[in-house]
């Protein structure tokens, strides 16, 4: 077992380093920094977080994929190495960001949860048991709310953690009693045996209410109708780095756990994939119903941070599609779409967090005259707005491409998953009007009166125009992860 | 020819340019977009005099793009992508002429509008069904800012509402992509796509959803109506652009893709097409009779001579295709110019486009050089021979009459009324009252026509001269390209 232990601590190592460097930053504030201004502190504790996520990447590439580990507890294939390794640039922008938001009152604590998000989202990539994935989850979801708390000044800050942690609390309670039935129906703790379960279309009434469990469990993870209702308020409270993170690198570890979970049953002896997995149906009303309610009540919304909240549950229904269809089409369009969609996300959260540091940006007219105020910005901005609408050559329009070629391709344009996607490529049309609000404002709107320029900080400006820069290239040049798989 | 792909590059690389420069100086940005303009123009004219025409598309580049989901960067060029290519340089150089005071964020304007000159160009180039599709949504996004920010009447409206229209016919197509994909198994190649197999009815249902979406931008009744109110909404140079390319993409992705790759499908909705380009050319003449604007008589003449356009395509046959490519061409320039003689020559110095302000002026002493141009694009926008409207509609009349004698008649009454409210916007705009005493003088002095103004009217104007007399340039290299086999499929007899 000796050997075991030393596979495993190898290829936890990722997860090691940004612990590690999580109790460095707080140990060096603790050690030098405590009595300068907040702004050296929150830049030395970005600037070693930063380096630990990269320490992170590197040793994610250097343990590459080595496949099932630790008597099964863990999985290091393809999709687990890419999802990791988007987890973690993720985490690099949101930090980035972080240094041109406004200022929170322990800038230090605020970085190293962070890096505490950050390990258990890696891990939730990675693991291939019930308990592990539980485990990885529960790390994750608790450094989160608290990362959406961290704004102590404002009440809405707390209302949402509050909110968030209520209905997260509630959908753990939820996995962890669907987990356990599924433990009692099986008897073993590994996905693959778990996912058969789900996967069988008639395995009983205990499956029936396992798979509802899990399935409540993931809506709620990735904000798809109707398991949506925090998302509008967690993304309006909490400070845009946290909204950021949460939105973007929790969306693609939560989608990456579940669609392994959901297909690791599927697969037959011979490797053949089940043609229509139990789940299918459930999934399929999810995603159509996140489809429909993100949407069109996303057109409702004048508060900027509602709005992107709203299209993502839109974008959480056709990211379902391609849930649906990974079986068949690998995952390769998932975690396009998935990364894609966190890059643009998190740059239209940087954007804000910038402009709330010079000012206010709650209603939509706050971005008002952006072009004028910082035309970096604005640029920024119409890169990551236009990828959320799909326009190409932007990352946006590949991913809903290859997902909806690939739902196409399963089941033609009657089946479930064909006509979903026509559905979602009708709505696009009526998503582009409100993506069009926002950029109406910040691109064609004079400034109000008393709006002067913006100035953002160097890290900050790195991460917004890192993440456009990839939303162009891998817009340019979708095979650079599309190829991949 | 093996240049042609340089008209995208070029294009693209003076957007990054302008921007650039527009940061500094205003005029580096004009000059930058206009001798950008003129590059790829002169690319696409350098290409036209070492063309050979011959059936079917020429490759110019074919690599692989995305492999995953069976898309290539296949660009290619017949002669029915080199009148449009040409077309394009033409009205984008003429669209810098008469943009030449725009003074408020002019590198971004300039920018923009290289940026869907861009895509124009890209969709006339590609012969990979999803690459075209992806240049023709990358024309479409940059129109809502040319319109909202540096347009004038509703002009938030007019970009909201051509944009949702727009968008929302691209995602037909891609609907529609996306189902023979699905259905073929092959790549998105258009070669690939016409392949199929296809049943009968999913033949009608693709074609349905692709050549529906993309008619939308043609201005297909009653999909039109983003038409007269983004033209009216949009600045000068802007107009000239949608009216003279833009819409020419939608006609062009019928007839690229729609049409070669679902025959059957042609075959299903053919009269149901015709019918309702005839609608079309019939009442947004009669529409265009009772305006008042006078952009908004211009923007509807644009709906119903892109009905004949519409009508050309859905008679399917040889002759009324041709002449159907012909009057795209013809089109672009004449909608250009009358777009530019209202909105920039009359509207800049007057700031009235109601035709009963405008007939208190004695415009055509005032504004001569202005009266002029529009009185030839006027009577060539009505299909006087010796200009390019002419033989194009001819061409499509004769065509008709071979599939459908009633549609011919039907349509044919569109060019009375073609000739109708052209004359009274001439009649009402430039030679109305003019002993009227007090309200016989507008109300500041007019400032004279500049020397860009002149330069794009001629550039234009003679443009519709040399083919209204000598069709068979186009008509040369438009012909043996229908000869392909990929339209041959879709086309029945006859020859231009």
């Amino acid at each position: 077992m000796t050997g075991d232990y030393a596979a495993l601590a190898r290829a936890l190592a990722p997860e090691t380093a940004l612990v590690a460097g999580a109790l460095a930053v707080l140990g060096l504030d603790l050690a030098w920094l405590r009595s300068r201004p907040a702004e050296t502190r929150l830049r030395a504790a970005v600037g070693v977080a930063a380096l630990a996520v990269a320490a992170a990447v590197g040793l994610v590439l250097e343990v590459g994929r080595p496949g099932t580990l630790a008597g099964g507890a863990l999985r290091l294939d393809l999709p687990a190495l890419a999802v990791r390794l988007g987890v973690l640039v993720l985490v690099l922008g949101a930090l980035g960001i972080t240094t041109g938001a406004p200022a929170l009152r322990h800038p230090v604590e605020y970085v190293a949860v962070m890096l505490f998000a950050a390990a258990g989202l890696t891990l939730m990539a990675a693991a291939d048991q019930l308990l592990p994935a539980f485990l990885a989850l529960e790390l994750a979801s608790l450094s989160l709310y608290v990362l959406t708390g961290f704004d102590k000044t404002r009440p809405e800050s707390a209302e949402a953690a509050l909110k968030y942690f209520l209905f997260g609390g509630m959908s753990a309670a939820f996995l962890l009693f669907g987990f356990s039935l599924l433990y009692g129906l099986t008897g073993s703790i590994a996905f693959p045996a778990a996912g058969a379960v789900l996967a069988a279309p008639h395995s009983g009434p205990l499956a029936a209410v396992a798979l509802v469990m899990v399935l409540v469990a993931f809506g709620f993870k990735v904000a798809a109708a109707p398991f949506h209702l925090w998302a509008p308020d967690v993304y309006q409270g909490a400070p845009a780095p946290s909204a950021a993170l949460i939105a973007s690198a929790s969306k693609l570890a939560g989608y990456g756990l579940f669609a392994r979970l959901l297909w690791a049953g599927a697969s037959g002896p011979s490797g053949t994939v089940t043609a229509a997995p139990g789940w299918l149906p459930v999934v399929a009303v999810l995603a159509g119903a996140s489809l429909l309610l993100g949407n069109l009540v996303a057109l409702a919304q004048t508060d900027l941070r509602r709005l992107l909240a709203y299209s993502a549950v839109a974008h959480a229904g056709a990211l379902l599609l391609g849930v649906m269809t990974a079986g068949q089409a690998g995952p390769g369009p998932l975690v396009y779409y998935a990364a894609t969609y966190g890059l643009a996300s998190l740059g239209a959260f940087g954007v804000i967090a910038a402009v709330e540091r010079a000012g206010g940006c709650r209603r939509l007219e706050d971005l008002a005259g952006l072009h004028r105020r910082s035309p970096l910005l604005a640029a920024c901005l119409a890169v990551f707005v236009l990828s959320l609408a799909g326009i190409p050559p932007l990352a946006g329009f590949f991913g809903k491409f290859a997902v909806f070629a690939a739902a196409l391709r399963y089941d033609g344009p009657t089946g479930p998953a064909g006509g979903l996607a026509l559905l979602a490529i009708a709505l696009t049309a009526v998503a582009l009007y409100y993506y069009l609000l926002i950029l109406k404002q910040a691109l064609v709107a004079a400034p109000a009166a008393a709006a002067g320029p913006i100035a953002v900080p160097r890290p900050a400006t790195l991460a917004l125009v890192g993440a456009a820069g990839l939303i162009v290239l891998l817009g340019v040049w979708p095979s650079l992860v599309l190829g991949w798989f | 020819m093996t240049l042609l792909p340089w008209t995208i590059y070029l294009t693209l690389g003076g957007a990054l340019l302008v921007l650039a420069a527009g940061a500094r100086s205003a005029a580096a940005a004009r000059w930058l977009a206009l001798a950008t303009a003129l590059a790829g123009w002169g690319v696409t004219l350098g290409a036209a005099v070492r063309f050979a025409p011959a059936p079917g598309l020429q490759t110019l580049v074919d690599a692989a793009w995305i492999p995953e989901l069976g898309v290539r960067y296949h660009l290619a060029a017949d002669g029915i992508s080199l009148t449009l290519l040409v077309l394009t340089g033409l009205a984008a150089t003429a669209g810098v002429l008469f943009s030449w005071n725009v003074t408020e964020r002019t590198g971004e304007y300039f920018a923009l509008y290289l940026l869907l000159i861009t895509g124009v160009y890209g969709v006339f180039l590609s012969a990979d069904a999803l690459l075209l599709f992806a240049f023709y949504e990358l024309a479409i996004a940059p129109k809502y800012f040319l319109i909202a920010i540096w347009g004038s009447t509703r002009r938030e409206y007019g970009a909201m509402k051509l944009v949702l229209y727009s968008f929302a016919g691209s995602a037909l197509v891609l609907a529609g992509l996306l189902w023979a994909r699905a259905a073929s198994g092959a790549g998105f190649d258009l070669a690939d796509l016409a392949a199929g197999p296809y049943t009968a009815a999913q033949q009608a249902g693709m074609f349905a959803l692709v050549f529906l979406g993309f008619a939308v931008l043609a201005g297909l009744f009653p999909f039109h109506t983003w038409a007269p109110t983004g033209h009216v909404a949009a600045p000068t140079g802007a107009s000239m652009l949608l009216a003279g390319v833009v819409m020419k993409l939608g006609a062009y992705g019928c007839l690229r893709v729609a049409m070669p790759l679902f025959p059957a499908g042609l075959a299903f909705w053919q009269s149901a097409i015709a019918w309702l380009a005839v609608a079309g050319i019939l009442y947004a003449g009669a529409v265009a009779l009772v305006q008042d604007d006078f952009k908004f008589v211009i923007g509807y003449s644009s709906v119903s001579h892109m009905g004949f356009v519409l009508l050309g395509l859905a008679a399917a046959n040889a002759g009324a295709v041709g002449g159907a490519v012909l009057q795209m061409f013809s089109h672009g320039v004449i909608a250009g110019l009358l777009f530019a003689v209202v909105g920039r020559m009359v509207y800049d110095r007057t700031h009235t486009r109601r035709l009963r302000d405008l007939r208190t002026m004695p415009l055509h002493r005032l504004l001569p050089f202005a009266a002029l141009t529009f009185v030839l694009a006027g009577l060539a926008s009505m299909g006087l021979p010796g200009c390019s409207g002419f033989p194009a509609e001819l061409l499509i009349l004769v065509g008709a009459w071979k599939t459908s004698p009633v549609w011919a008649l039907a349509a044919a009454a569109g060019v009375v009324l073609a000739a109708a409210f052209t004359l009274r916007a001439i009649q009402l705009a430039f030679f109305g009252r003019t002993g009227g005493g007090a309200a016989g003088a507008p109300p500041h002095p007019l400032p004279p026509i500049t020397w860009p103004e002149r330069a794009g009217a001629l550039l234009l104007l003679g443009a519709t001269l040399l083919i209204g007399l000598r069709p068979d340039l186009l008509l040369g290299w438009i012909g043996p390209s229908l000869q392909s086999p990929l339209f041959q499929a879709a086309l029945k007899g006859g020859a231009p």
